[in-house]
C-alpha cells in the first residue's frame, strides 16, 4: 500500500538521488544526509522535522519538494494561541445565521415549505490548512509545510500528535475526515523552545546547519544565476567570515541571497567596505552587531575573506 | 569494511542475513536506548523499514544517516549517536564494544553540560575516517581522556559540612514557600467572561432557541503562570551562600514551576536537568559535578553575556522572571557586565538580583561588578538567611505585570501613605528612595535599592 500510494502523485522519487537531483531542478542544493531524510520520510510516510537556526532555508525545503513533485505546498504559519479554528476548520457562521433568517423569511410566506435545513453542513464549512491537506478529493499527496512548530503552544503540538498519528480529523457535526493520500508533512523549527518529544518521535529528524563555503556558493549561484561569478563568490566568503564572528544573531542563507541581490541591484560587480557598511543592516537584524561589524572590522573581515577565497568550507570551530 | 558484523551481511544468504541484521538492529537500538537516547520501538520498525530502502549492506554513511534521522530526535544527540554509531557497526556487537558504550554513557551521564556549541559538525561526512578506520582497529574509538582532559579544574564541594539541623529547617521552611509569580495571558482564548464572543458555541446554544440567539457565549484569554530563570553564582566569594542557594533553587525547581536555571562562577552552565532529576542530594551532588569551577573566580559579564547569546532567546520567551543570585565581585569588565544587564533586562519581564551581602547592615553595593549592574536591576533583595528567602517568595507572589520605573523616571511625589521599608536593608533616609507603589503596602518587602538617592552614584539621584 505504501509503495501504490506515493506512486500516484506522478514524479515520485525511486532513490536518493532522484531526491537529490529533484530539489536540484527547483534550485535547492541539499546535503546527502537531508536527501536521505527526505527520501526516507517519502517512503516511510512520516513527517520530516526540520531543526536549524533562522534563515537556513528550512521553510525553502517544503516549497522545493512540494514543486518538485508537482504537487500543493498548503502552508500553515504558527503563533501561539494558534486552535482548531485556524488551523483546522471554522464554521462560516455569517453564512449560517443569514441561511436561518432565510428560511424563517420563506416560511413565514409559504407555510409548505420545508423547514428542514442543517447549518453544520460542509457548505458552511470554512476549510484551514490541515482539514484542506487531508482533503478526501485530492489525487495525490500534497506537502503540507507546519511552519515554525516551536511559535505555537503546547496545546497545539498535542492536537497536531493526534492528527499525525492516522492523518484523520474528527469535525463533531460531521464526522471523520480521512486522507486518501497521507501528505508529506514538513514541519519547521527555529528551536526557540524545545518541541515535545513525543511529537518529534514520530517524525525523521534532521538538523539545517549553516551550509559551507561550496555549498553556500552553489545555493547563491543556482538561485541568482545572473550574479556575476566574482560577486557571488565574495560575498559567500564574506558572509562565512561574518559566521565566525561573535554576533547576537548570525545571518542566515537567506541574508546571503538578499545581500547578494541587493548589491546586483546597485550595480556592484565586487566587494567595497563602504558599500558593506552601507547594507550591513540586510546580514544583521541587530544594532549591537551592526555597531560591532560596522567601519574597521568590516575592512579586516574583508581582508581575510579575500584571503581566505575558496579553499575551505566555513564551519564554525 | 573487514569487520565481523558486515562481512557476515554481505556474504551470509538471504534468510540468514535476515536472522543477523534484525538482532544486531534491535541491540543497536538498545545501546542507544542506554545511552540515554529516547529510542521508542516505533523507531525501531521503522528503521526496519528503512533498510529495504537503505540497505545496511550499502554505503554505511548512507544507512548512518538514514538512522539518524530516526532514532535521534534532538541536535545535542546527534554526536553521540555517531559516535555509538561508530562504535557498534564496526565490531562485534558483544564483549568490548559493549563496555565502549557503556563508558560512553557514564562519560555522558557526568559530561559537563554544553554552553556553546550550538553549531556541532553535522556535516554528512563520516566522523571519522573510513578508510584508515580498518588499520587502527585496536584504537578504542571512544577516547575518555579527551573529554576529561578538556574540563577546566573541578573541585568536587562535599555537603557533608552542612549541619543537619541546617539542612532540615532549611528544607522544610523552603517546601512551605508558595511560589507564584504570577500570570501571564497568552493569546490562546478559553470559556470565560472575557469580550470576546465565541461565536461557534454561542450558534450551536442558539439551536436550542430555534436559532434565535439569546445568550452569546463569551471567552477570554487563558492565562498562564510566568517562567522563573536563575542565574547563580557559585564563584569563592559566593561559597558560603552556595549550598544554601542550591537548596533554594532546587525546592523552586521541585515546586512545579517552569524553571531554567544556570550557575556560572567563570563560566555559564545549564543546570535545569540536574535539577530535574529531584531529590535535593542528587541534584546537589550532580551540580557540584558538572559545573566546571566550583569556587573559582567569577566573571558576571562574560557569564551573563552567554546567557544572552546562547541562552536568551530560547529560554526568556512569555514573560520570564529573572533572578541573578551573587555578590557582585566581578573580576571582569564592568562596561560588559553593564551592557550585558542592560540587555538582559530588556529581554525578560523583570530582573530580580539577590545579593547576600545585602543582609548586612552597613553594606553598600561599591564594587565595581555591582556599581555597572545596578541601574539595570529591578528589585534589588538580599538572599543571605531564611527570612531573606522567605521575604523574595513574598515578593514574588506580588509581582505587579507592570516593570516598576528605573530610580530616575520616579514621580518625586511618590505618596506620603507608603510604608516605610523595614528590615534590614541599609537605606539613607533621603526622600528619593521610594519602594514601589504596586506592591501591597501590607506585604511590603524588606527591600530598598541602596543606590537610590546616593549622592556620588550616576542616576542614583
Amino acid at each position: 500500500m505504501t509503495a501504490a500510494q506515493t506512486d500516484a502523485a506522478a514524479p515520485a522519487p525511486v532513490s536518493v538521488e532522484d531526491v537529490q537531483a529533484l530539489l536540484r531542478d527547483q534550485a535547492y542544493i541539499t546535503d546527502r544526509g537531508l536527501a536521505i531524510a527526505i527520501f526516507l520520510a517519502l517512503k516511510l510516510q512520516r513527517p520530516l522535522f526540520l531543526e536549524g537556526e533562522a534563515g537556513v532555508g528550512k521553510t525553502e525545503i517544503a516549497r522545493a519538494l512540494a514543486a518538485g513533485l508537482d504537487t500543493d505546498l498548503i502552508r500553515l504559519q504558527c503563533y501561539e494561541g494558534l486552535d482548531v479554528n485556524h488551523a483546522v476548520y471554522e464554521w462560516n457562521h455569517t453564512r449560517q445565521l443569514l441561511e436561518i433568517r432565510l428560511m424563517e423569511a420563506r416560511r413565514g410566506a409559504d407555510e409548505s415549505v420545508d423547514a428542514d435545513i442543517d447549518v453544520f453542513s460542509p457548505q458552511f464549512l470554512i476549510k484551514r490548512p490541515l482539514l484542506e491537506a487531508i482533503d478526501e478529493s485530492r489525487d495525490r499527496a500534497p506537502v503540507l509545510l507546519i511552519d515554525e512548530l516551536d511559535r505555537a503552544d503546547e496545546e497545539f503540538e498535542g492536537f497536531l500528535l493526534e492528527l499525525l498519528a492516522d492523518y484523520q480529523i474528527t469535525i463533531p457535526e460531521l464526522g471523520s475526515f480521512h486522507a486518501a493520500y497521507p501528505p508529506v508533512v514538513v514541519i519547521t523549527s527555529n528551536r526557540t523552545r524545545e518541541v515535545h518529544d513525543a511529537l518529534k518521535r514520530r517524525c525523521l529528524y534532521y538538523w539545517v546547519d549553516y551550509p559551507d563555503y561550496q555549498k553556500e556558493l552553489q545555493i547563491v549561484t543556482a538561485r541568482l544565476p545572473d550574479a556575476p561569478r566574482q560577486l557571488a563568490q565574495q560575498v559567500t566568503s564574506f558572509i562565512q567570515e561574518l559566521r565566525d564572528t561573535e554576533l547576537y544573531k548570525i545571518p542566515g542563507v537567506s541574508e546571503t541571497l538578499d545581500w547578494t541581490s541587493a548589491l546586483m541591484a546597485l550595480n556592484m560587480r565586487q566587494l567595497e567596505p563602504e558599500v558593506i557598511d552601507d547594507t550591513l543592516g540586510i546580514m544583521l537584524k541587530y544594532q549591537d552587531d551592526i555597531e560591532a561589524v560596522r567601519g574597521e572590522p568590516v575592512r579586516s573581515l574583508l581582508e581575510r575573506s579575500q584571503n581566505r577565497g575558496p579553499r575551505r568550507g566555513g564551519r564554525r570551530g | 569494511m573487514t569487520t565481523n558484523l558486515t562481512v557476515n551481511l554481505h556474504t551470509a544468504p538471504a534468510d540468514a542475513g535476515e536472522g543477523a541484521i534484525l538482532p544486531n538492529l534491535l541491540m543497536f537500538g538498545e545501546v542507544l536506548r542506554r545511552l540515554g537516547l529516547e529510542v521508542g520501538s516505533a523507531n525501531m520498525l521503522d528503521l526496519v523499514r528503512a533498510t529495504e530502502y537503505i540497505p545496511i549492506g550499502g554505503n554505511r554513511n548512507d544507512f548512518r544517516l538514514a538512522a539518524r534521522s530516526l532514532l535521534v530526535h534532538k541536535q545535542s544527540d546527534l554526536a553521540l549517536f555517531d559516535e555509538a554509531f561508530q562504535v557498534f557497526w564496526r565490531r562485534p556487537a558483544h564483549g568490548r564494544s559493549m563496555r565502549d558504550l557503556r563508558s560512553m554513557g557514564e562519560e555522558r551521564r557526568y559530561r559537563t553540560p554544553r554552553v556553546a556549541p550550538h553549531r556541532e559538525d553535522t556535516s554528512d561526512g563520516p566522523p571519522g575516517d573510513l578508510e584508515s578506520e580498518d588499520a587502527n582497529d585496536r584504537q578504542p574509538v571512544v577516547d575518555l581522556q579527551r573529554s576529561f582532559s578538556a574540563r577546566e579544574v573541578l573541585r568536587q564541594r562535599d555537603f557533608a559540612e552542612f549541619t543537619p539541623a541546617e539542612v532540615s529547617a532549611a528544607r522544610s521552611l523552603m517546601s512551605e514557600l508558595a511560589w507564584d509569580l504570577g500570570q501571564r495571558r497568552t493569546r490562546r482564548p478559553t470559556l470565560g467572561d472575557g469580550s470576546d464572543i465565541d461565536l461557534r458555541r454561542s450558534m450551536r446554544r442558539s439551536l436550542s432557541h430555534g436559532g434565535e440567539m439569546l445568550e452569546l457565549a463569551h471567552r477570554k484569554r487563558k492565562t498562564k503562570p510566568r517562567p522563573l530563570v536563575l542565574i547563580c553564582d557559585v564563584s569563592g566569594s559566593m561559597e558560603r551562600y552556595t549550598r544554601m542557594l542550591l537548596h533554594f533553587v532546587h525546592t523552586v525547581a521541585a515546586s512545579g514551576q517552569q524553571l531554567e536555571a544556570f550557575l556560572f562562577a567563570t563560566r555559564l552552565t545549564r543546570i535545569t536537568r540536574h535539577l530535574a532529576t529531584r531529590g535535593v542530594d542528587q541534584a546537589v551532588a550532580q551540580v557540584a559535578h558538572a559545573v566546571p569551577d566550583w569556587a573559582g573566580g567569577t566573571r558576571i559579564g562574560e557569564a551573563i553575556k552567554t546567557f544572552n547569546y546562547r541562552w536568551a532567546r530560547r529560554v526568556l520567551r512569555g514573560g520570564a522572571v529573572v533572578l541573578v543570585i551573587s555578590d557582585g565581585w566581578d573580576r571582569g569588565e564592568p562596561e560588559l557586565l553593564s551592557h550585558e544587564m542592560a540587555r538582559l533586562q530588556r529581554s525578560c519581564h523583570r530582573l530580580i538580583w539577590l545579593n547576600p551581602l545585602l543582609g548586612s547592615p552597613t553594606y553598600q553595593p561599591l564594587t565595581r561588578g555591582m556599581q555597572a549592574a545596578l541601574p539595570y536591576i529591578d528589585d534589588f533583595m538580599p538572599a543571605h538567611n531564611l527570612h531573606s528567602l522567605q521575604e523574595l517568595a513574598r515578593h514574588l507572589n506580588h509581582l505587579s505585570d507592570r516593570r516598576p520605573l528605573p530610580p530616575s523616571r520616579r514621580p518625586s511625589d511618590a505618596p506620603a501613605d507608603e510604608p516605610e521599608p523595614t528590615g534590614t536593608i541599609p537605606h539613607d533616609g533621603t526622600t528619593a528612595a521610594r519602594s514601589r507603589r504596586d506592591l501591597n503596602p501590607a506585604l511590603a518587602p524588606t527591600f530598598r535599592h541602596p543606590l537610590w538617592g546616593h549622592p556620588n552614584i550616576p542616576g542614583g539621584g
